[in-house]
This record gives C-alpha cells, sequence and structure tokens, in this order.
C-alpha cells in the first residue's frame, strides 16, 4: 500500500473532462420525459474527493442525495443498486441515509445477486436494530436461508450474525439449527457462528443447537472446526450444565491441537512457520474453560499444553500470541506445578521483550495470574515498577494496577515510594484511581501509625482535588483516633503544606489538603503553637527539618488568606470557618482572638447562605451564648472506623470509613436549607457535645448515612461525654445554632429493630439488619458461611409498590470467618407490610447453587 | 468478539466501518470520532493496544491506513493482531498490492472480503484460498448476469 492520493493519472483526468461534458448536455438538453443515467459511483466519489471545502462536498453530496431520493419515489430498480452503492458512500461519510432502509430490502427480495448483495451490505450498514425496518427483513432473510445459492444463503447468514436482533433470533433459530446439519462447510461455518450469535443475543434458544453442535468437531474443514469451538466455548460460558455437558470432548481437542502442531507444514493454513494459529488459540481457551476447577480434565490437558509451550517458536508475533493464550490457560486450570514455573518464566521472557505489545501482555497475564502465585511475580517487581515511567499510557495502566497487587507488608515502604512517584507526575486520569488505590494500600500494610498519617498526608498533597471525598473523612478519623503526641505531629505537618499552599497560591488545585488540615489544626491548634510540641521531631525522609512554629497571629492570617479567596470551593470554606471558630478556644492571645472574631463576623454578611448561616451562628457563640463556647468547641472524642466497612478484606486491619460524613449529614440533615445537599459539611464544631439529648433530636431528622449511621450514633454517645453539659440548654442552644428553623420536620423515630434471619441453610445465613425512619427501611443484608463460597450473588426484589435501592456488596468470596455485607435501602410511600423476595447464588467448590426464598418475618409496624 | 472494526486514514477520514453490535448512529458517530483522534494522537512507537471504555482497542498502522478493531476483555490482542493482517494479506491479494485509493472506490468490495472472513465478530475462515475463492465465485455470479458491456453502465459502475 504505497499509492499516494493525489497522484497525477491521466486516465482520471479523461474521465473528468467527460463528465463535464456530459453534465453540459445534460444542462443544455430540454426536461427529459425519463429520468437521466444516473452518475456512476466512481464518478461520484471522483466529485466528492475534488470539492475543496467542507461546503463544496456538502453541496456535491445534497445535490446527489436529492437526486437518489426522486429514483427511490420514481420506483426505478434497473438503478437502485447503484444508487444504493452511492448512498453507502454518502454514509460513511458521515450524511445521514436512513432513507435508503426500505431501498435496501427491496433489493435484497431482487432475484439477481448483484442486487442482493449490494442490498444485504446497505442492510448491515444502515439497519440497526431499532429499525422496525428490522422486522421487514426477517422474512426476506427466510427465503434466502432456503436458497439453492450457496453464496445467496452465504449472505443471509452473514447479515442476520451481524444484525440479529433477539426478535429475528426466535424466529430464524431453526432455520440456522438447520444449515448447520447441512453437508456444505462453506453454509456450516456461517451457520455456526449465526448460532453463535443467537445464543449471545437470546441466552434460551441454546438448547436447540446442542445436539447438532458437537459433530462440527468431526470435521476436517479449519473453518467449520473454529468456528464450531467458538460456538461450543459460547454455550460453556452460557451455562455450567452444557459445561460439564462438553466434558468429554476434551480429548478431541487435544487431538485436533495435537495434530495442528505435529502435522508437517500446510501451505493453506501456515502463518509464518505457525500451522493455523486461529484455531490453536481458540480451542487453547475452550481448554482453559473445560479445565477450570476440574482436576480429571485438567490432567487430560498436561501434556498437550507443556508441547505447545515447549514447541512453539517465538521469534514472531504469531508464536507469542499461541504462548501467551497458553500461559493464561496452565494458570486458570489445576496443571502441574512444573508446568506452572514453565508459564512464569516464559512470562518473565515476555516482560524483558523489546516489543511493547508483548510487554503489555506480560502485564496484562501477570496481572491475572498474581492471586495463583504472587512470589513469582513479586520476582519482577523492579521490572514491573520500571514500566511505572514507560511513555505509554496503555502500558504504565497495567503497570500501576500490577503494583497495586504486588504491595505486600515487606515492600510497602519502597513501593507506596515509587507510587508517589508516580500520582505525581500521572495524568489526570489515573490520579483518582491511583490515590484511592494508595490510601487502601496505606491502610492495609502502613508498617507504623506515623508511617501512615506522613503517607497519606503525601498523598493529599500529590493528588490535588483528584481525591476521592472518603478520604478526607478517612483521613480526619485516623488522625482523630492516634495518640496526642501524633495529633501534634500531624498538626505541624498539615500547617506547613497549608501554609506553603496558602503563601504559592495553589490551594484550589489541592483543597481535600486543604480540608483535612483545617479540621486537624482546628482541633489542635494548640499543640501546633505551643513550645511544648518542641520535642517532637519534624525531620522528613530527607532528614531535613524545616518546621517553623509559627505565631498564632500569624496562622490567623493564612486563614484569613484563604477565607478571602475567591477561588476555594464553599465546604473547603466551611471547613476552614469551623476550625477558626475552634482556634479562638485553642489560641490564647488577644490580638488573635480579635482577628478571629472580626473575620466570624465578617461571614454574617456572606453572598452564600450556608457560610452566612455558619457566620450568625457563630458570632451568636461570642454574645448570647458566650458562656457555652468553650464547652461546644471541646475538641472532638477519638472517631471509631464503622463497624460494617464495606470494603473490609478478612485480613485488613480496620478500614476506616466515612462516618464523619455520616455523622455530618445528619446534623446537617436538621437545617432547612441545605437539607437535600449531600456535600460534605463541616460541622465538627456542634458534635462536640456529647450530649444524648441533642444528639437524638438531630438523628431523627435524616437518616442519610446509610446503614453505618445507627452504629455511629451509638458510637458517639457511648464515648465519654467529657464536655460539661449545661442541662438546661439544649432547646436554647439549638436555637442560637439553628435559629433558622423553628419548628423542624416532624421527627420520625429511628431505631433499631432486631434482625430477621432471611435465610440459614447448608451453612448458610442470611440476617438483615433493619434500621428505619419514616417510610424508609435500610436494611443490612449479612452473610455468613460455614464453608468457602465464591461467586456469591445477592439479589432481592420488592412488590412494585416499593422502591428498591441496593449498594454494591462488599465482595464475592465469602470465607468461613468472613462475611458479606451489602446494603438495601426500601422505600414505601404507601406504607404496607413488607414483602421481599431474596435469591442467593454462589459456587460451592465449583458446584453452583442458587437459592431462593421470600422474607415474610419483618416486623409489622417496620413502616410508621 | 469483536464489537467493530473501523479503517481510517492517517488525515482521520473514516474508509471501512462494520459494527457487530447493535448501537443507534449517534453513538456509532461519537464513537468513531472520539476513537479516531485518541489513535492518531499516539505516538508510533507505543504499543498497539488501548483500553478504551470497556473495549480493548488494537489498531495497526499500514502505510496511510489504520486497521482498528474493538474486542473484549477476553479476547487475545495479539491475536486479533494477526486477524488485522490476515485481513490486509486478502486485500493485498484480491487487489493486488492494494493501496487506500482502492479502498475508497471499491468499498463494497473491502466489505465483501471482511464478510468472507469475518461473521458475526467473530473468525468464520482461516485459509486464506477459502476467502479469495469465494470472492472470486460471487464476483463471477455478478458478471455472468450482466450481459457484456452491460455491467459498466448498470453495475455499480
Amino acid at each position: 500500500m504505497n499509492g499516494s492520493e493525489s497522484g497525477f493519472n491521466p486516465a482520471f483526468n479523461i474521465a473528468t473532462i467527460k463528465q463535464v461534458v456530459n453534465e453540459a448536455i445534460e444542462r443544455v438538453a430540454p426536461v427529459s420525459v425519463r429520468m437521466p443515467t444516473p452518475t456512476r459511483l466512481r464518478d461520484l466519489i471522483r466529485q466528492i474527493r475534488a470539492a475543496r471545502t467542507a461546503a463544496e462536498e456538502r453541496s456535491v453530496v445534497n445535490k446527489e442525495c436529492a437526486y437518489i431520493r426522486s429514483t427511490f419515489r420514481e420506483e426505478d430498480s434497473v438503478w437502485r443498486c447503484r444508487n444504493i452503492a452511492k448512498l453507502l458512500y454518502i454514509h460513511m461519510l458521515g450524511y445521514p441515509a436512513h432513507f435508503g432502509q426500505l431501498e435496501c430490502l427491496k433489493l435484497i427480495a431482487s432475484p439477481r445477486f448483484t442486487d442482493k448483495r449490494v442490498g444485504y451490505l446497505g442492510a448491515m450498514l444502515l439497519l440497526d436494530e431499532r429499525q422496525d425496518v428490522h422486522l421487514l427483513i426477517t422474512n426476506c432473510l427466510k427465503n434466502d436461508l432456503n436458497s439453492n445459492t450457496q453464496f445467496v444463503v452465504g449472505l443471509a447468514l452473514c447479515t442476520l450474525g451481524a444484525i440479529a436482533s433477539p426478535e429475528m433470533a426466535r424466529d430464524l433459530a431453526s432455520e440456522v439449527e438447520r444449515l448447520i446439519k447441512s453437508p456444505n462447510a462453506y453454509i456450516k461455518k456461517k451457520a455456526a457462528l449465526c448460532a453463535f450469535r443467537i445464543i449471545r443475543r437470546v441466552p434460551d434458544l441454546m438448547e436447540m443447537f446442542l445436539p447438532a453442535t458437537r459433530s462440527l468437531l468431526t470435521e476436517k474443514n479449519h473453518g467449520v472446526l473454529i468456528t464450531g469451538v467458538t460456538l461450543i466455548t459460547e454455550m460453556c460460558e452460557n451455562s455450567p450444565d452444557t459445561l460439564n455437558h462438553f466434558k468429554k470432548i476434551v480429548p478431541n481437542l487435544v487431538r485436533i491441537l495435537k495434530n495442528l502442531i505435529l502435522a508437517g507444514y500446510s501451505p493453506e493454513h501456515d502463518v509464518s512457520g505457525v500451522s493455523d494459529p486461529f484455531l490453536q488459540v481458540k480451542i487453547l481457551r475452550l481448554l482453559r474453560i473445560l479445565g477450570k476447577n476440574d482436576a480429571e480434565a485438567s490432567e487430560a490437558m498436561n501434556d498437550i499444553l507443556a508441547q505447545v509451550a515447549t514447541n512453539t517458536e517465538t521469534s514472531k508475533n504469531v508464536g507469542n500470541t499461541i504462548l501467551y493464550e497458553t500461559v493464561l490457560s496452565i494458570m486458570d486450570i489445576k496443571s502441574e506445578s512444573s508446568l506452572r514455573v514453565l508459564a512464569v518464566n516464559i512470562l518473565g521472557r515476555f516482560l524483558l521483550n523489546n516489543d511493547k505489545n508483548i510487554r503489555y501482555v506480560a502485564l496484562n497475564t501477570l496481572l491475572r495470574t498474581v492471586h495463583v502465585d504472587t512470589s513469582a511475580v513479586q520476582r519482577h517487581r523492579t521490572t514491573i515498577l520500571e514500566c511505572l515511567k514507560d511513555p505509554d499510557v496503555s502500558i504504565r495502566r497495567r503497570a500501576m494496577e500490577l503494583s497495586f497487587a504486588l504491595i505486600n507488608g515487606q515492600n510497602i515502604r519502597s513501593m507506596m515510594k515509587e507510587l508517589l512517584s508516580f500520582l505525581e507526575r500521572s495524568d489526570a486520569e489515573f490520579k483518582a484511581h491511583c490515590s484511592s488505590a494508595m490510601v487502601l494500600a496505606a491502610e492495609r500494610h502502613a508498617p507504623s501509625n506515623k508511617w501512615h498519617l506522613d503517607t497519606l498526608f503525601r498523598v493529599l498533597l500529590k493528588a490535588g482535588n483528584y481525591l476521592r471525598d472518603d478520604t478526607v473523612s478517612n483521613t480526619i478519623q485516623i488522625v482523630s483516633s492516634a495518640p496526642a503526641e501524633r495529633q501534634a505531629y500531624a498538626a505541624m505537618r498539615l500547617w506547613s503544606s497549608l501554609e506553603r499552599s496558602a503563601v504559592s497560591g495553589d490551594a484550589t488545585e489541592k483543597q481535600p489538603l486543604i480540608q483535612v488540615a483545617a479540621w486537624t489544626i482546628g482541633e489542635y491548634g494548640d499543640l501546633l503553637v505551643s513550645e511544648a510540641s518542641n520535642a517532637i521531631s519534624m525531620v522528613d525522609e530527607d532528614g531535613v527539618d524545616d518546621f517553623v512554629r509559627p505565631s498564632e497571629e500569624y496562622v490567623i492570617d493564612i486563614y484569613q488568606k484563604l477565607l478571602w479567596s475567591t477561588q476555594l470551593s464553599i465546604t473547603t470554606k466551611e471547613y476552614l470557618l469551623l476550625s477558626l471558630a475552634k482556634l479562638s478556644t485553642r489560641f490564647t492571645t488577644q490580638p488573635s482572638q480579635d482577628k478571629i472574631r472580626v473575620i466570624i463576623d465578617t461571614f454574617g454578611s456572606h453572598i452564600h447562605i450556608e457560610l452566612q448561616q455558619r457566620g450568625v451562628e457563630l458570632s451568636q457563640l461570642y454574645r448570647q451564648h458566650a458562656h457555652l463556647r468553650p464547652a461546644l468547641l471541646e475538641r472532638m472524642p477519638a472517631l471509631e472506623p464503622a463497624a460494617d466497612a464495606p470494603d473490609r478484606a478478612p485480613d485488613a486491619s480496620p478500614v476506616h470509613k466515612p462516618e464523619q460524613d455520616a455523622l455530618l449529614d445528619l446534623i446537617i440533615g436538621s437545617d432547612p436549607l441545605t437539607n437535600g445537599d449531600v456535600e460534605h459539611k463541616p460541622a465538627p464544631a456542634p458534635n462536640n457535645n456529647t450530649s444524648n439529648d441533642i444528639l437524638d433530636l438531630l438523628s431523627g431528622l435524616e437518616l442519610s448515612g446509610g446503614g453505618g449511621a445507627p452504629s455511629l450514633l451509638n458510637a458517639v454517645s457511648d464515648a465519654p461525654a467529657p464536655a460539661p453539659v449545661v442541662s438546661a440548654a439544649p432547646a436554647l442552644l439549638l436555637d442560637g445554632l439553628f435559629g433558622s428553623a423553628p419548628t423542624p420536620q416532624a421527627p420520625a423515630i429511628t431505631q433499631d429493630l432486631p434482625t430477621v434471619t432471611a435465610l440459614d441453610k447448608n451453612g448458610v445465613r442470611i440476617v438483615f439488619g433493619i434500621s428505619r425512619g419514616g417510610d424508609t427501611v435500610t436494611l443490612t443484608m449479612r452473610a455468613t458461611s460455614s464453608e468457602h463460597l465464591t461467586e456469591f450473588l445477592f439479589q432481592a426484589a420488592v412488590p412494585r409498590t416499593f422502591q428498591l435501592d441496593m449498594m454494591s456488596p462488599s465482595g464475592t468470596v465469602l470465607s468461613p470467618q468472613g462475611e458479606i455485607t451489602q446494603v438495601l435501602k426500601i422505600t414505601n410511600p404507601s406504607r404496607t407490610p413488607l414483602r421481599l423476595r431474596i435469591r442467593v447464588s454462589y459456587n460451592i467448590d465449583g458446584t453452583p447453587v442458587l437459592e431462593q426464598t421470600e422474607v415474610n418475618n419483618f416486623p409489622p409496624d417496620l413502616f410508621n | 468478539m469483536m464489537q467493530f472494526m473501523l479503517l481510517f486514514s492517517r488525515q482521520g477520514k473514516l474508509r471501512l466501518q462494520k459494527w457487530y453490535v447493535a448501537h443507534p448512529d449517534k453513538l456509532k458517530k461519537k464513537i468513531t470520532r472520539e476513537l479516531i483522534t485518541t489513535v492518531l494522537a499516539r505516538k508510533p512507537k507505543m504499543c498497539s493496544f488501548l483500553e478504551w471504555k470497556d473495549v480493548k482497542v488494537v489498531y495497526k498502522r499500514y502505510a496511510s491506513l489504520y486497521f482498528c478493531c474493538a474486542m473484549e476483555q477476553e479476547d487475545n490482542e495479539l491475536l486479533t493482531l494477526e486477524l488485522i493482517h490476515r485481513y490486509v494479506e486478502l486485500l493485498d491479494k484480491y487487489f493486488g498490492s492494494v493501496c487506500e485509493l482502492d479502498i475508497i472506490f471499491n468499498f463494497e468490495k473491502a466489505y465483501f472480503i471482511l464478510d468472507e472472513l469475518v461473521l458475526g465478530g467473530e473468525l468464520q475462515e482461516t485459509s486464506k484460498k477459502n476467502v479469495l475463492k469465494a470472492i472470486a465465485a460471487q464476483d463471477l455470479l455478478q458478471e455472468e448476469e450482466t450481459p457484456q458491456g452491460f455491467f459498466e453502465d448498470h453495475g455499480l459502475g
């Protein structure tokens, strides 16, 4: 392919001259009674290509389209084929061509082969399954599937394979089944792939193809063999029963594969010295599916896999294609350990290959096999980390995911160092995913609390605004439960970052960092400015201690600078404002106190209503309720991680969930101005007063925190309440804080009901924890099992009057000591008794189990 | 299974599109436009694979044309490269040292060849000879039903 598009070609020019002459004649001649001969396809293409501007092209196309439409109206059948061909070219250029759909059907119905060929091509390009015309084509297809000409049958099968809708699949399945049994290999192979597509679209139709399918493997023709293997693969993936049914073909497949490898050179199927790689790969993939979790089948294919793995020539792409598929199969079935070593070695060679494609494939495969043999993959860690620096985004993405899979307690320090520098220079699309994976890994494997905090701060710094929302609350939770000395350290570290951002003006790009810093400094500001904290080492990783203890006034100045910035989000400002209020009880000098007061008072007239309200409320604390201020702004008790963190791994250290948000939402929910706002609301100040009365009042208003919320409430109310509670104050206090809400919405009662056991069978137990509030009930499904289960899937259905909202489950693998949780929210405006149907499916030792039951033993007064 | 195949030029002009999944026209255009831009922006030394939305795009450039297939996650990427190469070989054999212009002016032939190689997104024939034989036989059928000299005016022209 080396022709240039614009070479000089005399033939073209003569044709153009002819064209011009013809057009001139047409213009001069009187309006003819019949339509003139239409422009030929190649002339149209030439005209369009000769157009110099887009407008010129459009005018050529529009003129031609108008002409084509008129011939369609005239029911001109002689030129229909040519006109559709032109229309297809115009369609490829991006112009609308839907008006040709019916004409394609007319072409298909024509007895001429040329018409059919172009008609079917047009149908495949112009129709999609949303079109009503689709139903009309079913009849044409049915006729042609019964044609005596093999190529007409072939065209019909090809079209059916490309555009089969579920209805078409149902209507024509029996025709296709008949054609699979045809003695003609050309038709047989096409029919087999049609069946494959039909099963894809309508899995229920699989049954009828089963008898005809098995005999496909006894054919000699490679076309029939490869399509047969494709069809069987689809069937096996479709249902476990069929998978078992086809276990007996393993020896046949092994024999076919063996013949391919051992047979001498066959020019028809040879690709650079490899005999039919397409068929080999398809067979290897089917073997993988058949051998998975089946020792006997795996045993039968061990030898042939070893043979393929050792005998395949690797200097060309074809050889590597087959090796790649072989390695995947070896790792997926119950293969011998020597074979696995061989496979891992092949991957090691792949990883060092100069060809980028092979390296990509190696990383991809390592990721898929890392759970089988982690230590083997660990050996390649350096190479994998090197790939993080690759200029190619595809390679970087694979390397990043693989790196996360390789992190463990021993290598976390060095891995995180690499990943941090990757995070810093990575593209925006990676930052969110990478940072949250880092937070997770740090939680799971942190060697020490200090290291954990340091890492989180660095992630906050480098991921900037790409950080996922819950990281802010997670980090706050970790700081709040750290020992006092560590809290001072956190305040000091975060102060350095905050100050640096404020001075250099990049705070807007690092808002999550500012939020965490604001919260921490607000809580532990006294430790930040106190000389007593001098004992804490601020030496960083590079051995430098550049921490300068700020004065109280300087801290307030930085706060002012940030609060006055127009670019920070409202949420960040809320964090800062409340932090500032807290500092008023942490700082002691008069000038700083005055400054704080001035700033807070200014917010009383802020343009944003939420900030304005906070400003007014906090100002009140200086005036009417000054005596309450120190108690209200007390330090928060340690926040506890949510009890049922959904993504907790069985062996992981506690995973910290954003229970802070749940609590904050509860409080925010009482404020009619911000009802429904899902942003993070920094309201740590009022929480501080752990008076049960207040919490009860607040908690009744909205339960937006999901399943975690009630347990959190308990956690907070059970915590020691250091603040001296003024017993007469609650009502007054609420008036002061939420002054604009004289009558809160009728408080629905939230309370914990006893759990309901939904299923207890064969050692599998499913229990619902219920918490209710108004017409919404939150069920927390907990599944436990005495056996190891995989592919655990919980489904639920409710009558139509209810509305069911299911959160994602915590996992799909259930080990005897672990549990799977999933939160369901059920809204019931009609408040009728709840009926819930559940379905649970899982694999136990590779055998799929399906349980289904209806749960009727919910308390009758669930909704009230 | 292949979800779709696109052929486009270095200038980003679409030369052939084959869809094996049903999408509305608008979405097809959007996908095509975005994918062409993404692929053209990649440097020649980069690997031929691109994880893009929920598909795995495998592409390769031959002279001025990009051949680009969207595969599913389970599919063998390296084998897809072989499939693309097989298609190019077939075009080359059919047209005799194929160039972009051949595909522009005979786009329907390029579709016919692809339809004998791939059906419903899966490979249907692994022998080059068989594909070309089937195409030649169908071309002959077309010629037989058009009388001598008539084809120029009455066929596709």
